[in-house]
C-alpha cells in the first residue's frame, strides 16, 4: 500500500533563518521521487518535516490525503532511513529489523518469520543473529532498509543513504534500491546531492537551492529544459554566457554577452533589456565555424583527454572557462593545441536563454 | 645530558615522596590493626594478633551504625539515580538560555560546604514536618533527614555521570525508534536505558559510596540516629582501640577485591569488542571484492 | 508564619517566570525546531522528569537554602517564644559576628576564626597546587597509558578508606606518641616529641591530604588537552624547561588551575573532620564554631547566620580570584 505526499506551501523557519520557503508539490503514490540540491539547500529539512520530526512554520503536509499537522513521527505512515543509518548497536540484526513490529505487539514467532523474509529480500539470509558491530557498510545499509520495510510504511524516506559508501558499492546499491522499490511498490522519497544518483534512480526530481524548489521534472526534462539558471548549471555541465537581451523574436532571442551577440531559444519569453544567461552544453558546442550570432572566438587553455571523449577548455569572458566536449569519432587534428585561437560554434536550437539569478553560479 | 638525568632523578624522588605521603598513613594504620597494644601503635611492633577484628564485630554501636549506613545508602541510591537521570535528560532539552542557570543551580550543592547542606536540611524539614504531629513523628528522623540532605548533592554526582554518557548518545537512534512506531516510554525503555547501562552502574556505585562515607552533612542531619561514620567520629574523638584500624584494613581489602574484579571485567569486555571489529573488517573486504 | 509561605512561593514564582519567557519567545518566531518538551518525551515521561527535577531543585536544594537564610534573620529565642511577638526579623545574628551580643568589644574570637580558616584554606590550596602540578604534568604529557593507569590506581586507592579513618591514621603518624615521633626518638634525632598537632602541622597535612585528588584531576584534564607540539616547538626555540612551563603550559591550563584551586579552597574552608581531629587545641576553625552553635548552644539562628557568612565570603573570594586571573566561571566548570 503506498500513498502520495502533498506539500502545501510549506515554510520552515528556525529563529531568523528560513530553511524552506513556500514549497509546494505533489508526489504520486508509488513514485520514486528525489530531492536534489547542494548541502544546506533545505532537502533534509523537508524530509524531517514529512516524517514528523519538524512541524512546518506555515503550510501543511498531507500523506494519502490526510493532514499530518500535530501527528508525531511514531504515528505517521512513514519510515525514515537516516544518513548514519541509526541502527541499534545493542540489538542483533534480527532484533533491529523487527523492532517496529515488537513495539506494535507482534508475537515473537511472527516477528521471527518476518525477519527471515526480509533478510532474504535484502540478500542477508541467515545473518539474523549477528551484532551490528560485525557488519560491513553495505550490510548495515541493507539492515536499515529491511528495518524500515518491516513496518510496511506507505512512504519510505531516504536521507542520502549511499553517501558513506565507496564508489563500486554505491553503483551496486543504486540498482538494488531501484529493484526493491519496484518489488515493494511504495513511494520512495530520496534526498541527495549527487545528480547521478538522482537522475538514474528517480521517476521525478525536485531541484532545490537555498530553501526554494526550482524545478520538478524527470531527468531528461531537467537536462534539456531547465527552468532556471540554477538548474541549468547544477544538473550536468553547462557553459553560461551572462548578458542582456537585445532582441526577442518568436522562439529565439539574442543576448549581448562578453563574446558579443549570441542567439538561443527563449522558452520563457524574456523581453529586450532583461538580464539573462545563455546556456550551451559542452557536447552541443563544436570547434569550427558556425552561423552568425551562434559562434565566437577564444583561446584554448588546456585539453583533457578522457578516452572516449576530450574536454577542451577555452578562456571564458568571466571567471569560468568555456568547455567544449569533443567525441573520439571526430578526427584527431580537429582539436587545436594549447594557446591557439579557435572558433566555438553551436546550433542556436541548443542555446538556451534563461533569466539571470542572484544565486546563479558562474 | 647531565641535566636530563638530574631532572629524572629529582622527579623519581618526587614521585617516591608523593606516594609515600599518600600511602604512609594507610600502611601505618594497617600495621596497628595487627599489633597487640590496647591503643593503636605501629612502632614498636609487640606481637601479632587478630583480636581487634573480633572486637570490631562485637561493637554494638558500630554494627548498628553500619546497618543504618546501608539503609541510608540504598535509599539515597533509589532517590538520586532517577533524579540524576531525569536532570541530565532535562539538561539536554532545556530552553537554551536557561541552561546556564539550570546548570548553576544543579551544581551548586557540590560546591556548598556539606555543613551548610546539613544545617539547611534540618532547619527546613523541622519546620515543614511540624505542621502536624503525625508527620513529625513518622518523618522527623535522622535517617530520613540524612537521606534527604545527602540526596541534594549526590543527585548532582549522578547527573554529571549521566551527562557524560548522554553526550555520546546518537539521538538518531531515538528518532529511528520513534519513526518505527515506538511510543515515548518504549523508546526510553528499549533504546535509552540499555545505552545508559554503564553509566547507571557507575552512578549506583558512586552514589552508594558517597552516601556511605559522607560525614559533614550527615553529622548535622542524623539527629539522634547514627551511621557508621558518625560512630567512628565519636570513637576517634574519645580515643579508641585498634578496632578502628581493623575496620580500615577490612575496607582496604574489600576495595582491592572490587578494583580487581572491575579490571578483569573491563579486560574481558575489550576483548569482545576487538573480536567484533575483526569480523566487520573481514566482511568489508569480501564486499569490496565483489 | 508568613515568612514560611513567602519562602515557599519564591522558587515557584521564579520557575513560572522563566517558563513564560520561554513560551513567549517560541511563539514569536514560529520556530519549528523548538518542539515542546512534552512532544519530545511523551506526556508520562515528561511529567516524571519534571517532577523529579523539580523535587530536587526546589525541595532538596532551593527551599532549604532559603529557609536557612530566613532563619538567620530570626533572633535567638527559647523554643516556646518562637512564632510569638518577639520573633521579628532582625540583623542581630549577623551583627553578633562583628560585635559581641553581650557586653562590649568586638567579637575577635569569631572574626579571627574566620580569617584563620580562610587563610589556612588558601595555604592548603597553594600547597596542593605545588605538590600536584608536577605529577599532573607527568601524567598528562609524559607518561605511557599503562603507567597512567597505575598511577591513577595509586592515587585513588587511599581514598577508598573512609575520611574519618584517614584522619585517624594521620593522627597515628603525627601525635606526640605517634609513629614519626617514636621513630625520631628511637633514632636519636630528637629528645622529646615534637608537637605537630599543637603547631597545626597536623591540620595542614590533614586538609592537604584530604583534597589532593580534587586538585590533581582538574589539572590533569586541563594539561592533557595541551598539544605536545607546542611544548616541542618551545623547546626547539631554545626555551629552558622552567620557561616552557611559565609561558606555554601554565597559561593554557589556567581554567584547570582555577577549577582545582576553587574546589580545594571551598572544600577546605568548609571542612569539619580535619580540624576536629587534627587541629591544635588553641586553634578555632570557623566551621567548628558553626558546629558548636548547633550542637552545644542550640542557637540555630546564629549558626545559620554564620553559615551564610561563610558561604558568602567563600564565594566572594572565589569570584575575586577568578577575576584576578582572568578566568570565566564557565571555563572552570568543565
Amino acid at each position: 500500500m503506498s500513498a502520495g505526499v502533498e506539500l502545501d506551501h510549506i515554510t520552515v523557519r528556525f529563529g531568523d533563518f528560513t530553511a524552506v520557503r513556500d514549497a509546494t508539490l505533489d508526489i504520486k503514490g508509488g513514485e520514486f521521487f528525489s530531492f536534489l540540491g547542494p548541502s544546506g539547500c533545505g532537502k533534509t529539512t523537508i524530509l524531517r518535516t514529512v516524517s514528523g520530526f519538524l512541524e512546518p512554520s506555515e503550510g501543511a503536509v498531507r500523506i494519502g490525503g490526510q493532514d499530518m499537522a500535530g501527528i508525531g513521527p511514531n504515528k505517521r505512515p512513514t519510515a525514515l532511513i537516516f544518513q548514519n543509518l541509526a541502527l541499534f548497536p545493542l540489538m542483533s540484526v534480527a532484533e533491529n529489523i523487527t523492532y517496529g513490529l515488537k513495539v506494535r505487539g507482534v508475537s515473537k514467532a511472527a516477528r521471527q518469520k518476518k525477519a527471515d523474509d526480509l533478510l532474504e529480500m535484502v540478500a542477508l539470509k541467515g545473518q539474523g543473529n549477528k551484532q551490528i558491530s560485525e557488519l560491513s557498510g553495505g550490510q548495515k545499509q541493507r539492515v536499515a532498509i529491511a528495518r524500515a520495510l518491516a513496518v510496511q510504511p506507505q512512504v519510505l524516506l531516504l536521507d542520502e543513504p549511499l553517501s558513506a559508501l565507496d564508489l563500486k558499492l554505491r553503483q551496486h546499491m543504486r540498482n538494488e534500491l531501484r529493484q526493491i522499490q519496484h518489488m515493494v511498490g511504495i513511494t520512495f522519497i530520496y534526498i541527495t546531492h549527487d545528480q547521478g544518483e538522482a537522475l538514474t534512480m528517480s521517476d521525478r526530481v525536485a531541484v532545490m537551492t537555498d530553501g526554494v524548489i526550482h524545478q520538478v521534472a524527470d531527468g531528461r526534462t531537467l537536462y534539456d529544459e531547465p527552468a532556471t539558471s540554477f538548474v541549468a548549471s547544477f544538473v550536468g555541465e553547462n557553459n553560461p554566457f551572462p548578458g542582456t537581451v537585445t532582441k526577442a523574436e518568436g522562439e529565439f532571442a539574442v543576448v549581448e554577452t562578453g563574446f558579443g551577440p549570441l542567439r538561443g531559444r527563449n522558452p520563457q519569453g524574456l523581453k529586450p533589456g532583461a538580464r539573462a544567461v545563455l546556456f550551451v552544453r559542452p557536447e552541443s558546442a563544436r570547434l569550427g565555424p558556425g552561423e552568425n550570432g551562434a559562434a565566437f572566438q577564444s583561446t584554448v587553455r588546456s585539453v583533457a583527454f578522457e578516452g572516449n571523449m576530450s574536454h577542451v577548455f577555452l578562456e571564458g569572458a568571466g571567471k569560468k572557462e568555456v568547455i567544449v566536449t569533443v567525441s573520439r569519432n571526430t578526427s584527431a587534428h580537429a582539436i587545436p593545441g594549447e594557446g591557439t585561437r579557435a572558433t566555438v560554434s553551436y546550433h542556436p536550437r541548443y542555446g538556451l536563454v534563461l533569466p539571470e539569478e542572484k544565486l546563479a553560479r558562474e | 645530558m647531565k641535566s636530563k638525568t638530574f631532572l629524572s632523578a629529582m622527579f623519581g624522588f618526587y614521585i617516591f615522596l608523593f606516594f609515600a605521603y599518600l600511602f604512609a598513613p594507610i600502611i601505618v594504620m594497617a600495621i596497628t590493626a595487627f599489633n597487640t597494644p590496647n591503643y593503636p601503635q605501629a612502632y614498636p611492633f609487640e606481637g601479632f594478633t587478630l583480636e581487634w577484628f573480633t572486637k570490631l564485630y562485637n561493637d554494638r554501636a558500630m554494627m548498628e551504625g553500619l546497618q543504618n549506613s546501608f539503609v541510608i545508602g540504598f535509599c539515597v541510591v533509589a532517590l538520586t539515580v532517577p533524579i540524576g537521570l531525569a536532570a541530565s535528560i532535562v539538561m539536554t532539552q532545556i530552553y537554551r538560555r536557561a541552561r546556564g542557570l539550570y546548570y548553576l543551580v544543579t551544581i551548586s550543592p557540590l560546591l556548598t560546604p556539606g555543613v551548610i547542606i546539613g544545617i539547611s536540611t534540618v532547619i527546613f524539614w523541622k519546620d515543614m514536618l511540624s505542621v502536624n504531629d503525625i508527620t513529625k513523628a513518622t518523618f522527623y528522623h535522622g535517617m530520613v533527614l540524612a537521606t534527604l540532605g545527602q540526596a541534594s548533592f549526590i543527585s548532582a554526582y549522578c547527573m554529571l555521570i549521566f551527562m557524560a554518557r548522554l553526550a555520546r548518545f546518537d539521538r538518531a537512534q531515538e528518532e529511528a525508534a520513534l519513526d518505527l512506531g515506538a511510543s515515548h516510554p518504549q523508546v526510553f525503555w528499549h533504546i535509552l536505558l540499555p545505552f545508559m547501562k554503564p553509566a547507571l552502574l557507575a552512578a549506583i556505585v558512586i552514589a552508594f559510596l558517597a552516601s556511605f562515607e559522607n560525614y559533614n552533612t550527615t553529622t548535622f542531619a542524623i539527629l539522634a540516629d547514627s551511621t557508621l561514620v558518625t560512630v567512628l567520629a565519636g570513637q576517634v574523638r574519645q580515643g579508641t582501640t585498634p578496632a578502628l584500624s581493623a575496620l580500615g584494613v577490612i575496607i582496604i581489602s574489600l576495595s582491592l577485591v572490587g578494583a580487581t574484579t572491575y579490571e578483569v571485567l573491563k579486560r574481558r569486555e575489550q576483548r569482545q569488542v576487538g573480536q567484533a571489529q575483526q569480523l566487520a573488517k573481514t566482511a568489508e573486504r569480501s564486499e569490496v571484492a565483489m | 508564619m508568613s515568612s514560611r509561605e513567602v519562602t515557599i512561593l519564591v522558587p515557584f514564582m521564579v520557575i513560572a517566570v522563566c517558563w513564560a519567557m520561554a513560551r513567549w519567545e517560541t511563539r514569536r518566531f514560529h520556530d519549528a525546531s523548538e518542539k515542546s518538551f512534552f512532544e519530545r518525551n511523551g506526556r508520562a515521561l515528561g511529567l516524571t522528569f519534571i517532577a523529579l527535577v523539580g523535587f530536587w531543585v526546589v525541595v532538596l536544594v532551593a527551599l532549604p537554602y532559603l529557609y536557612m537564610v530566613v532563619e538567620s534573620f530570626h533572633p535567638t529565642l527559647r523554643p516556646t517564644d518562637r512564632g510569638g511577638s518577639n520573633d521579628t526579623l532582625t540583623f542581630a545574628q549577623y551583627k553578633s559576628f562583628a560585635k559581641e551580643p553581650t557586653g562590649n568589644g568586638y567579637n575577635t574570637t569569631h572574626m579571627t576564626a574566620l580569617a584563620f580558616s580562610l587563610l589556612a584554606s588558601v595555604t592548603v590550596t597553594v600547597i596542593n597546587l605545588c605538590i600536584c602540578y608536577p605529577l599532573a604534568y607527568y601524567m598528562a604529557q609524559v607518561g605511557t597509558p599503562a603507567r597512567i593507569r597505575l598511577i591513577t590506581l595509586g592515587l585513588v586507592a587511599p581514598y577508598w578508606v573512609n575520611e574519618i579513618l584517614r584522619m585517624f591514621s594521620l593522627r597515628l603518624l603525627l601525635a606526640t606518641g605517634g609513629l614519626i615521633n617514636s621513630l625520631l626518638i628511637a633514632a636519636g634525632i630528637i629528645e622529646s616529641p615534637i608537637d605537630f598537632i599543637g603547631m597545626n602541622v597536623g591540620l595542614y597535612v590533614g586538609l592537604s591530604y584530604a583534597y589532593l585528588l580534587v586538585m590533581i584531576f582538574p589539572l590533569y584534564n586541563a594539561l592533557e588537552s595541551l598539544d605536545k607540539n607546542q611544548i616541542e616547538a618551545a623547546r626547539d626555540l631554545g626555551a629552558p624547561w622552567w620557561r616552557i612551563h611559565k609561558d606555554v603550559v601554565i597559561p593554557y591550563a589556567k581554567p584547570g588551575f582555577a577549577s582545582g584551586c576553587t574546589m580545594v579552597f571551598m572544600f577546605s574552608a568548609g571542612a569539619l573532620a580535619a580540624p576536629q581531629f587534627l587541629g591544635g587545641p588553641h586553634t578555632l576553625w570557623f566551621t567548628s564554631v558553626i558546629y558548636n552553635f548547633f550542637f552545644q548552644a542550640f542557637n540555630w539562628p546564629r549558626g545559620s547566620a554564620y553559615a551564610f557568612i561563610l558561604l558568602a565570603v567563600c564565594i566572594a573570594l572565589v569570584m575575586l580570584m577568578l577575576r584576578l586571573f582572568k578566568v570565566s566561571l564557565g571555563e572552570t566548570t568543565k
